[in-house]
């Protein structure tokens, strides 16, 4: 353990990723690329220890998401634990497998909230466009969402291929009656990644899907509230990711790795601990893997140097890695960065006439 | 931002929660994907806000337990900020 590092707060969310499962094969999936290798889930036992000692040492925010958390036949009763435990437990899902009975169900057990993401391929993202087959799934969900008096919050993971249909997508959520719509641009980790060139959308569409968002904004007025997040390649400065990793994220795996981020399982040379071998206080204090980025001294320059590691805490330890190679590099987000050519490149790229084309990878077991 | 009137019954808002959170020693509020850490004292008058006391009894309810007096102006002051950020709601 690093010395000049004062001990952490609690882990103060929390998210189980139930299953790897999913009967989905988004492209943008942030999932591990390897995942079927992963070894057994854990049982709903294991869930629930997890659970309470996750909530013994201050855990309050639940996340339960996958793959697709409602392959679990177990989620109404990891759902009704973590309620009775005190957690604002929240459920992250593509809708796919929620009919009433289980929505019934989950407000029963006590689930809190409901984010309801829009899967997508690029089949799907016609059949969404031209108002078939994914759209009456839905909004038959969307429906069910609203009658058991949850807010309606829709996700909606934008990219290259889909973000000149913003104001579409902006005009279903709308008949669907969200409430909030998060127009998320793809983050590039796991498949995402492998797909990044197809994915990274041109500067000029970008700000096209902004505008368009704020026309809508503005004519739509205040029932849907619409949040746009702007991809980070385009940014000059790192997202303050995870609020510094092992501050408050505390992620586990369908296998019962814990890991400081969801992301953080490719990163080489930390051995992250699983939940079947030791308690979640001595992963979370004592792991030489969770405390390996606390504090500063990990650092390289310039952020070392930096006023603004207190702010951004370097970025993501795992873009640095999967662009750089070295996960203690500053974020090459960054524009300080001797690496952010790596990001300017890439999204030059994207703006080429002459780009070469890769086919898409679905997510996929293999 | 309005001033509450002092016969209004303010409700936690929909979708929010309140505890106590010894990990913590403070009440939070919690909300989708997010936590707010409350200090002492807007604690103490969120608890009490449970949409059957109007805030004057809220208001005479806290210069009791706490043997003060001169809170109106606080109290009202935090639960209006309370209700413009949704956090409380007042049913009519």
């Amino acid at each position: 353990m690093n010395a000049q590092v004062s001990r952490p707060g609690p882990p103060l969310w929390l998210l189980l990723e139930l299953t790897y499962k999913c009967p989905l094969h988004c492209v943008f999936c942030y999932n591990p690329t390897d995942f079927s290798k992963t070894g057994a889930e854990l049982t709903t036992a294991d869930w629930l220890r997890v659970l309470r000692e996750a909530r013994a040492l201050g855990a309050v925010q639940l996340g339960l998401s996958g793959g697709e958390p409602l392959v679990r036949d177990d989620l109404e009763e990891i759902v009704g634990a973590a309620h009775e435990l005190g957690f604002y437990t929240n459920l992250i899902t593509s809708g796919v497998g929620l009919n009433e009975t289980r929505l019934q169900a989950l407000k029963a057990a006590g689930l809190d909230h409901v984010q309801l993401s829009f899967q997508d391929s690029t089949k799907q993202m016609n059949d969404f466009l031209s108002s078939t087959r994914t759209f009456e799934l839905k909004s038959k969900v969307a429906a069910l969402i609203k009658k058991y008096d949850y807010p309606m919050v829709l996700n909606v993971v934008l990219h290259r291929l889909n973000i000149d249909h913003v104001e579409e997508i902006l005009k279903m959520a709308q008949s669907m009656g969200a409430d909030y719509v998060e127009l998320a641009n793809t983050q590039y980790y796991g498949w995402a990644f492998k797909n990044r060139d197809r994915l990274l959308p041109s500067r000029e569409q970008l700000q096209r899907a902004e505008a368009t968002t704020q026309r809508f904004r503005e004519q739509s007025g205040q029932n849907m509230r619409i949040f746009f997040v702007v991809p980070d390649y385009f940014e000059r400065r790192p997202k303050p990711c995870m609020n510094g990793m092992g501050s408050i994220f505390l992620t586990i795996a369908p296998d019962g790795c814990a890991l400081p981020c969801h992301a953080a399982r490719m990163l080489p040379g930390l051995d992250f601990p699983n939940v079947r071998d030791q308690s979640i206080e001595s992963i979370w204090y004592d792991s030489p893997s969770f405390n390996h980025f606390r504090g500063d001294a990990w650092m390289k320059e310039p952020c070392r140097s930096c006023p603004e590691k207190t702010k951004d805490f370097g970025g993501c330890r795992c873009q640095a890695y999967l662009l750089t190679g070295d996960a203690a590099n500053t974020d090459p987000v960054c524009d300080l960065s001797p690496h952010h050519h790596l990001v300017t490149e890439a999204v030059a790229r994207s703006e080429s006439p002459y780009r070469e084309e890769h086919p898409l990878i679905f997510r996929d077991h293999r | 931002m309005d001033t509450i009137a002092v016969t209004a019954k303010p409700v936690l808002g929909k979708g929010f929660r309140l505890q106590w959170e010894p990990a913590q020693s403070a009440h939070v509020l919690l909300y989708p994907e997010g936590m707010i850490k409350l200090n002492g004292s807007a604690g103490e008058i969120m608890k009490r806000c449970d949409g059957a006391r109007t805030v004057a009894e809220i208001t005479a309810d806290l210069e009791s337990t706490f043997t003060t007096g001169g809170l109106e102006a606080d109290v009202a002051a935090f639960i209006s900020m309370a209700v413009a950020k949704n956090w409380l709601e007042v049913r009519a």
